[in-house]
């Protein structure tokens, strides 16, 4: 018996025909070819967060991002201007990789008042001009204006820094409806921030897919719970409270734990003596911005509502949580069958020692969730490397799994009709 | 006899204070992963009912003036948030069904 109302359409995959019902084809997930079609089709042409402003607090304040999937390493800095820059990590001269630190191939952060290559001395200001050339008299003649780090498009939303190597919109036009009804929401407030990262022996979109459908939920995560509480979930199955596609992004709004619980033995003794689980600390932060949420987050103004998760195109999750924090997922796929899976977990700061361990006990079970969710990736992509079975059948709660696939095949299809005229 | 780290009212927890006070998740998850169940549960069995205390003790201090001995039993409330994973839900070490999945926490506020 359903417990949420779908829509007139009698399913919400229904509701967006374009969607269809039929078995979707997951060799777009073990084909090689397929992987770099997608390279330049979506990930060279999307806007990707690559970062969150507090991360740049002052001026000259950088990180570099190693980008395998667009072939590049970029350098992100707030300028003097306070305005944040990217650009492509290569030096003028004679292509050293400009900033790094112990290693070339790791990702480095700092504060600098400019840029120095390591090679022969060449310096860069933060807005990437060149400012110095060693020797400068034994050159022929370089014009110095003409010969600054070589920009890539940068913009924010929200605190989100975003970057695209070939933009052919703005950040929010990019981003669209689904974003504009989410601004306004406290993330300024939410700066403590936990980070983990794994290295995945699988296409990126299977991680996106685990964490884009919860039907697994009660299943795959039924020993998390409490004996009881997991027979009534499996028993309940999942379904969603709303489902919205704002091509080529969409969301998943879900009911979910209450904080704190109705019945205190509903939940693990730790939970009990720390007010907080997975669904986060059950005390809610005393910040503003958090009562009435901006309208698309829990659109359909449940009461039940416990989470959303916003899937924007192609590889960042926003998950917003009833108790009044975040959490972020990214996927930079390294090769057709790899990618480096990154999930920030945001709270407003801790006051007290009680506070601070509501949050690490919401922290650390999001990972035990995380390990199940992440164990049958790599077993996955190896059943469907061996193309035994190619077309898979996707339930109506697995809709954005449908859709992701969906719009990642229509884009690498507009890519090769474009180029094949 | 080594000294005390934790404030007086918690000696009953310095048996425990050498291994499980640990500064990042990191240390914790593998100290998890390299116990045994019974090491497991005998600092659960001693420092669960001593949560509600630590808290009251860590919280007559300001987050960023911990003095040391609070900063100590702090770290070891961490600890035991890593271990009752192990000792309320799992009855192992390591996540059911978790295979061989990992993820690194590699920034976390401090202390
Ligand atoms: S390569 Fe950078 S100064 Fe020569
Ligand atoms: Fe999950």
């Amino acid at each position: 018996m359903p417990h949420f109302a779908k829509p007139p359409a009698g399913s919400w995959t229904q509701h967006y025909p374009e969607l269809g019902t039929a078995p979707v084809d997951y060799t777009d997930s073990v084909d090689p070819a397929f992987y770099e079609l997608e390279k330049v089709a979506i990930f060279r042409r999307s806007w990707l967060n690559v970062g969150r402003v507090e991360k740049l607090p002052r001026t000259g304040s950088y990180f570099t991002r190693e980008l395998a999937v667009l072939d590049t390493s970029l350098i992100i800095v707030k300028g003097a201007d306070g305005k944040i820059r990217a650009f492509h990590n290569v030096c003028r001269h004679r292509g050293n990789k400009l900033v790094w630190n112990d290693f070339p191939g790791e990702e480095s952060a700092g504060v600098c008042r400019q840029f120095t290559c390591k090679y022969h001395a060449w310096r860069y200001d933060l807005t990437g001009k060149l400012t110095f050339i060693q020797q400068e008299g034994e050159f022929f003649g370089v014009d110095k204006d003409q010969y600054g780090l070589k920009e890539v498009a940068c913009d924010v939303w929200e605190g989100f820094i975003f970057i695209n190597l070939e933009p052919a919109e703005s950040l929010t036009e990019y981003l669209g409806d689904l974003a504009k009804g989410i601004e306004g929401y406290p993330f300024h407030e939410m700066t403590s921030v936990y980070t983990y990262r794994a290295e995945v022996g699988s296409n990126w979109k299977l991680f996106i897919d685990a964490f884009a459908e919860f039907y697994h939920a009660p299943v795959l995560h039924h020993k998390q719970a409490v004996k009881n509480e997991a027979e009534k979930l499996v028993g309940y199955g999942f379904e969603a409270l709303h489902y919205e596609l704002s091509s080529p992004h969409s969301m998943v709004s879900s009911w979910g734990g209450m904080a704190p619980p109705k019945d205190p033995s509903m939940v693990k003794p730790i939970e009990r003596a720390l007010r907080s689980g997975l669904f986060g600390p059950w005390d809610r932060p005393a910040i503003e911005g958090l009562d009435p949420l901006p309208p698309s987050i829990n659109p359909s103004r449940s009461p039940s509502w416990g989470t959303d998760s916003f899937e924007f195109f192609p590889n960042f999750t926003l998950l917003f949580w009833a108790p009044g924090w975040y959490l972020t997922y990214n996927y930079w796929p390294t090769a057709v069958d790899r990618h480096l899976f990154e999930a920030n977990l945001y709270f407003v700061p801790a006051r007290s020692a009680r506070e601070r361990l509501a949050q690490e006990l919401a922290t650390v079970t999001f990972k035990e969730y995380a390990l199940q969710d992440g164990n049958t990736l790599e077993a996955t992509q190896s059943m469907l490397a061996s193309r035994v079975v190619s077309e898979f059948p996707l339930n109506d709660q697995e809709i954005l799994l449908r859709h992701l696939h969906k719009v990642v095949a229509d884009r690498v299809k507009e890519y090769t009709d474009a180029a094949a005229r | 006899m080594t000294e005390a780290v934790l404030p007086a009212d918690f000696s009953d927890l310095e048996p425990f204070a050498a291994t499980w006070c640990l500064a990042t998740e990191a240390e914790r998850y593998a100290r998890r992963m390299a116990s045994t169940m019974a090491e497991l549960e005998a600092f659960y069995q001693a420092g669960f009912p001593r949560i509600g205390e630590a808290l009251g003790y860590c919280d007559k201090f300001p987050l960023d003036g911990l003095p040391d001995d609070a900063h100590h039993l702090l770290q070891l409330v961490h600890s035991l948030i890593m271990v009752a994973m192990c000792v309320e839900i799992w009855h192992q070490p390591n996540v059911i069904d978790g295979a061989d999945a990992v993820l690194d926490r590699v920034a976390e506020p401090l202390p």
